[in-house]
């Protein structure tokens, strides 16, 4: 080539150019209320003063009983939370994904709409539907459960310590299948048909083509898929259970998670008022335990992923 | 002609300007949390006012209740909150207050029409601040469907023994869920509970002084005894009561479904517009027949003025018109069941009202019992109370245990 570019002689503007915005945008709504949550989380209120006190917030939030009950409390609902999505949301997202990805399928678009929709309805519709859908009042599953001769096994779901956190999971998985089911579509289709007649000719059948074949390929959506799910469940669940349970997360806390647990702190809840410092202090620990989780994801999981170049 | 039309164009222009130079109003927003009230306020209230002061422009702007606090405070950090605003009593708006969220307004002339009782929920404990002008009080007690006490032929109870022989009744009938309550949003369990009945057990504001002085503890008989009570609320509360929060239980009431529910006054409009029943009311019961009935007269709603405001001079003219005679009839007569804290001499005519103002002549009166002094732990003990109310009908904890807990709380910080 004789018109090569003469390497790191000129000044390239235009990369600020088109970093400019994204950087001006994420340095104002993330990067700086991080950096502000994190500084907060260092000071509290003394005498009407704010005071620098160092890890004090944090050494409450851990060794006092009424901040350490809340926190481990809602750091185990979280888990389980996490642990749902990953059993039963991604599989089936996953199996959805296999199923319409199948050439020449019927009313595969409808159903691939069908799936996708309670992700575009807001989540006070949802938390409102579902809410009235159970209710031991007015819901029409009591009726329902009776007709199909299964209504002593009915229960206020929602309102019950052992099983509302489960409710409220299966109600988010079933708004939230859809994108899984979407990412794992996408890069199903993005599989070469080559690939996939040369298993054939080499005699797999549909079963084992899936499993040795397309599974392999999609590996790296299912860690991206992962990842995402393990952020989603400690920020994106605050707005479902906040809808559907209140504030306080009851009954008796057993569907607090760490988005609730900080508002109630920061924000302050009825009788209780708001402790803006607690509050950043929740927060930062949110923010470490998801940094914690995705750099462990990123060196250690996503680094070894073979990427099989089809 | 021309110079007539000049001068009209004139006139009238001169017209306009004066009266866009009178009509320079200031906008007053009142936060709230009675979005109930949205239409009591918008048509009752405000317009009296407007018309005596036509250059302040009020609005009502309630919260949802539960989130009231939360985000009043928000919008009071972030310097958006309104002029005007509702106070929680004790330790809710003390604590706004040392937060130099709420003004002393302690040299408002109107503040005389008040009993020291009334100023107390809004002042500091010293006295040496007043932060809200006393608005109303609400009572305690149960609101019952009438026509289904005459088709079962029931009495209103007086004593404990006949309020549970009233809901077996109503139970072994069957046509009526006994009693309308759930425990899913918790503080109903609480405060139309605990806080309802429990006063007839640790005797009133007797049995809440022993708690300030340090000389009784909610270990004590009466305070666990008022959470057994709780415990044997639960049968006679709708099948699937755990998963039913506050309107599912003001509907089913209203609807006709359930006999009795365990509220305050602050329900007698909303009900008297849904229900086509007649509606009733009795005052707790009392433990038997020699002892007296104590009801919770709470000190409920007071109205103060942001600290930050822009514009005191007519937030302090709206606080010294809430204390006049006028806007305590308003009050008392728009919003029924909200009861004027003031000493003036004003008429209630809404007779369901009537029967509440009753129970102050018959029972001995109290103050929900979280509410001064012991609620200024982490968490706020009546929040506590919340969850430990519910905790007991669910089933999921003893009366004892829940007792024990509330003396935890106390415990982990307070000094008598």
């Amino acid at each position: 080539m004789s018109h090569s570019i003469p390497s790191g002689s000129r000044w390239r503007w235009y990369i600020v150019f088109f970093v400019a915005p994204a950087t001006l945008i994420y340095t104002v709504f993330a990067i700086y209320p991080i950096v502000e949550s994190l500084r907060l989380s260092l000071f509290a209120e003394r005498d009407a003063v704010e005071a620098f006190v160092g890890i004090d917030n944090y050494k409450k939030l851990f060794t006092e009983p009424y901040w350490a009950d809340q926190f481990w409390n809602a750091f185990k609902n979280n888990v389980w939370l996490f642990v749902l999505h990953m059993l039963i949301q991604n599989p089936v997202a996953l199996a959805l994904a296999a199923i319409l990805s199948i050439p020449n399928l019927r009313g595969a678009a409808t159903y691939r709409t069908i799936f996708f929709l309670p992700t575009l309805l807001s989540v006070v519709v949802i938390g409102f539907i579902w809410q009235l859908i159970l209710s031991p009042l007015w819901g029409i599953t009591p009726a329902f459960m009776n007709f199909m001769g299964v209504g002593k096994f009915f229960a206020p779901w929602l309102g019950l310590e052992s099983s509302a956190l489960t409710a409220v999971t299966l109600i988010s998985i079933w708004q939230y299948v859809g994108i899984p089911m979407m990412l794992f579509y996408a890069a199903l289709l993005n599989i070469p048909e080559e690939t996939l007649e040369a298993a054939r000719i080499d005699g797999l059948n549909g079963w084992s083509i899936f499993w040795k074949v397309k599974l392999p390929l999609i590996l790296p959506t299912l860690g991206l898929v992962g990842i995402l799910t393990y952020i989603g469940n400690f920020t994106a669940s605050f707005d479902l259970i906040y809808t559907l349970q209140g504030g306080l997360a009851g009954p008796n806390g057993s569907t607090d998670v760490m988005g609730t647990f900080m508002f109630r702190t920061f924000f302050g809840f009825q009788a209780q008022l708001g402790d803006v410092n607690m509050g950043a202090t929740v927060a930062s620990s949110l923010f470490f335990i998801i940094l914690i989780g995705v750099s462990v994801y990123l060196f250690g999981v996503q680094r070894r992923l073979q990427r099989y170049q089809a | 002609m021309r110079t007539t039309i000049l001068r009209t164009t004139l006139f009238a222009a001169a017209i306009s300007a004066a009266t866009t130079g009178w009509a320079e109003t200031t906008v007053l927003t009142i936060e709230s949390w009675r979005s109930d009230d949205q239409a009591i306020w918008d048509e009752k209230i405000i317009p009296v006012f407007e018309k005596q002061f036509p250059e302040i422009d009020v609005q009502f702007k309630p919260t949802t209740p539960t989130e009231y606090n939360a985000a009043l405070n928000a919008r009071l950090a972030g310097g958006t909150a309104g002029d005007i605003i509702t106070c929680r009593p004790f330790d809710n708006a003390l604590a706004m207050y040392e937060a130099g969220n709420l003004a002393d307004i302690k040299s408002l002339e109107g503040l005389a029409n008040f009993s020291d009782v009334a100023k107390a929920a809004w002042s500091t404990d010293n006295s040496d601040a007043t932060f809200c002008v006393p608005m109303a009080s609400v009572i305690h007690g149960f609101m019952y469907n009438k026509d289904a006490f005459k088709e079962l032929g029931l009495a209103v109870p007086k004593t404990e023994a006949d309020f549970y022989a009233v809901l077996d009744a109503i139970k072994a009938d069957g046509n009526y869920i006994p009693m309308a309550m759930g425990t899913k949003d918790a503080w109903e369990a609480a405060t139309m509970g605990y806080t309802n009945v429990g006063p007839a057990y640790w005797g009133g504001e007797e049995g809440r002084m022993a708690l300030i002085n340090g000389t009784a503890k909610f270990t004590d008989e009466g305070f666990v005894e008022g959470f057994k009570q709780m415990a044997k609320w639960t049968p006679y509360l709708g099948s699937g009561f755990q998963a039913q929060g506050y309107t599912d239980s003001q509907n089913l009431f209203t609807l006709g479904r359930a006999a009795i529910y365990p509220t305050g006054s602050w329900e007698i409009t909303g009900f008297q517009e849904n229900a086509e029943f007649e509606l009733g009311a009795f005052a707790p019961p009392a433990k038997d027949a020699s002892s007296d009935c104590y009801i919770s007269d709470h000190t409920d709603i007071g109205i103060g003025m942001n600290a930050n405001t822009k514009n005191k001079e007519a937030a302090l003219t709206f606080l010294e018109w809430t204390s006049s005679a006028e806007f305590a009839s308003l009050l008392t007569n728009a919003a029924p069941g909200f009861f004027s804290l003031a000493n003036h001499n004003f008429e209630v005519e809404n007779e369901l009202a009537q029967e509440f103002m009753a129970m102050r002549s018959e029972c001995k009166a109290t103050i929900r019992v979280a509410h001064q002094i012991l609620g200024r732990g982490e968490p706020a003990l009546s929040n506590e109370l919340w969850t430990l109310t519910a905790n007991v009908i669910n089933g999921t904890m003893t009366a004892e245990a829940a007792a024990q807990g509330a003396q935890d709380n106390l415990d982990a910080w307070f000094k008598p």
